[in-house]
């Protein structure tokens, strides 16, 4: 087990170190110099120059790639070119935003997709499997930044139950903030839960053609005992690998949903960046997220070798 | 049978989303560009079947005409991704457990980590906005999804006796992945490619929502579904259209990748039923 988890643990520095690399790249190549677009087209040259020394921008190449890389370590994401503030501040003000959307829709989806799955499993070829397996074929059908137009649409300008956009902040409230938060997660999550579903399904009639159910019906237990101790669990060890993607999707296909409800988070902050040029912004935001996707790829990775021993000799 | 069902629904929803693009290119119910404003916002009727937006051009013809970009996108984009990904994962699985297999799957693995919406949203955001962009930036998230696919495939082809034959035959390894390989990997290909080909109408659906897909005066669905956002407490339908022009298509095409991939490996039919 220590093998694998150090063979893991090397493959994800290396990974990380190479993101990181190409990440800087693609910016590097990026046209428009952030000292000029600062300063405006009719800045003197002198000041620009001199803009750019306190940036580092004069610097070479490979040396401004280890301070960024290596700040990143400490913590340090550097200084936004048009705010003039640390960008760690930055994320770190709108991760209070993405991060508990990103739960929030993670839950939504779990607790959709686990009775839907279970369910059509179950009750499979029946009616009721057919009509949650067209569910969720129309669920990856749907964009989910149109169906979040939709909800805004029924729910905040017929309905009013919520405000079409915005958020308010933590500090007037979690129930405030969960409810700004709550049409965007719905958004986010009944895609995601249909997925979600066909691979509990899928998982879960696997398990359920295996000798040890036929072992617990043989000695007395009911279909459903035997479906939820032992099928149900069983299932779990490929959806959670699921959830853990879907975690990592939902982070970063927020990007779109925060668009459409005007949510101050990590999407909106790339945006800005982008159009204000603000490049250290956008690869510091870019590289967080990628950070994410791999750290919890490895953690998935890790949990799924400690449950299951065959695991642990394939790369 | 339910999988021909399938099979048979999605091929007629996928025609006719082809259809509509095909046809496009000579004959619109309207001109898809030219603006009417006292038209505007219009329901539908028999004179705008699917009503007008907020220039008072019809909705219809921007469907139709929007088709083809869509299709342009997709297309290129699963294009790109067999183009590079089927012989990586061809030579992957010749070269089995070599450096060379070790290089193509750990730069798949790389890809794969990259949230493709953010590298998308970097790739249009550094070079620009667009509909060649856009392609490439789909494109590249392609390649390791077929690399992987027939990779897998051919590793175990490579195990059976007819490919044995061949090697002893004097065959090279690239010959017998070119003509023994390839054509038994075909079918599997064809299922993902349809599987691709829907995810990329939605990718460039949201791309161009974003507004980093294709730009005006290129008809988009995506972006006629950015123009309704301010509109839709006022006229719905300019969201609700091309909204469901994306989910007949998506839905069509899933339903046809579902359906050929029973249709073709008939093992399956008795596994997902």
């Amino acid at each position: 087990m220590l093998r694998y988890a150090l063979k893991r643990l090397l493959s994800l520095v290396i990974s990380l170190a190479v993101a990181s690399v190409v990440i800087f790249m693609v910016i590097e190549v990026a046209p428009g110099d952030p000292a000029q677009f600062m300063l405006g087209l009719n800045a003197q040259p002198d000041t620009v120059a001199a803009l750019r020394a306190e940036l580092g921008l004069d610097l070479p190449k490979w040396q401004r790639y280890l301070s960024w890389a290596g700040g990143m370590m400490t913590g340090d994401f550097g200084m936004s070119y048009t705010y003039r503030t640390p960008v760690s501040q930055m994320i770190a003000d709108r991760m209070w935003v993405s991060l508990p959307l990103a739960l929030y829709a993670l839950t939504l989806s779990t607790l959709i997709a686990f009775p839907a799955g279970i369910f059509a499993a179950a009750h499979r070829g029946g009616p009721g499997d057919v009509a949650v397996m067209g569910a969720t074929q129309l669920g990856v059908a749907i964009p989910n930044f149109w169906f979040a137009m939709m909800l805004v649409l029924v729910f905040a300008i017929n309905l009013r139950w919520f405000s079409a956009g915005g958020f308010p902040g933590w500090d007037g409230g979690v129930w405030a903030g969960l409810k700004a938060l709550t049409l965007p997660a719905i958004a986010q999550a009944l895609p995601q839960a249909a997925i979600l579903a066909r691979v509990m399904r899928s998982a879960l009639l696997d398990v359920l053609g295996e000798d040890f159910i036929r072992t617990a019906r043989a000695k007395g237990l009911s279909r459903r005992q035997a479906l939820w101790r032992h099928g149900v669990r069983n299932a779990l060890i490929p959806v959670l690998t699921i959830i853990g993607l879907q975690f990592a999707f939902l982070l970063a296909g927020a990007i779109i949903i925060e668009q459409v409800f005007y949510l101050p988070g990590l999407g909106r902050l790339i945006f800005q960046a982008i159009s204000s040029r603000d490049l250290i912004v956008v690869e510091s935001v870019v590289m967080l997220l990628v950070f994410a996707v791999i750290v919890v790829n490895f953690t998935v990775d890790l949990a799924y070798a400690a449950v299951d021993p065959r695991l642990r000799n394939r790369t | 049978m339910r999988g021909r069902r399938n099979l048979i629904a999605g091929a007629m929803l996928s025609a006719v989303f082809v259809l509509a693009a095909l046809v496009s290119f000579v004959w619109t119910p309207h001109d898809h560009t030219t603006m009417n404003i006292p038209a505007k916002l219009r329901l539908p009727d028999s004179a705008h079947w699917l009503g007008t937006d907020h220039f008072g051009r019809d909705l219809f013809s921007m469907i139709m005409v929007g088709a083809r970009t869509s299709i342009a996108v997709a297309l290129v984009a699963v294009g790109i991704g067999m183009g590079l990904g089927v012989p990586l994962g061809l030579a992957a699985a010749a070269r089995k457990g070599r450096w060379i297999d070790e290089f193509i799957m750990r730069g798949n693995d790389l890809i794969f980590a990259f949230p493709s919406l953010v590298i998308a949203i970097l790739i249009t955001a550094v070079f620009g906005a667009g509909a060649v962009n856009a392609i490439i930036a789909i494109g590249i998230f392609n390649i390791p999804v077929f690399a992987r696919i027939t990779r897998g495939a051919a590793l175990s082809l490579w195990e059976r006796d007819f490919i044995l034959a061949a090697r002893v035959a004097g065959k090279s390894a690239a010959r017998i992945s070119v003509e023994h390989i390839l054509p038994n990997v075909g079918n599997l290909l064809i299922v993902q490619g349809t599987i691709q080909f829907s995810l990329g109408i939605l990718a460039e659906a949201g791309l161009s929502y974003v507004g980093l897909g294709a730009q005006p005066p290129t008809p988009s669905w995506g972006r006629m579904l950015a123009d309704a956002q301010t509109l839709v407490s006022i006229a719905p339908h300019l969201a609700l259209v091309p909204g469901m022009a994306i989910i007949t298509t998506v839905l069509g095409l899933n339903l046809l990748g579902d359906g050929l991939r029973d249709w073709l490996d008939p093992r399956l039919r008795v596994a997902r039923t």
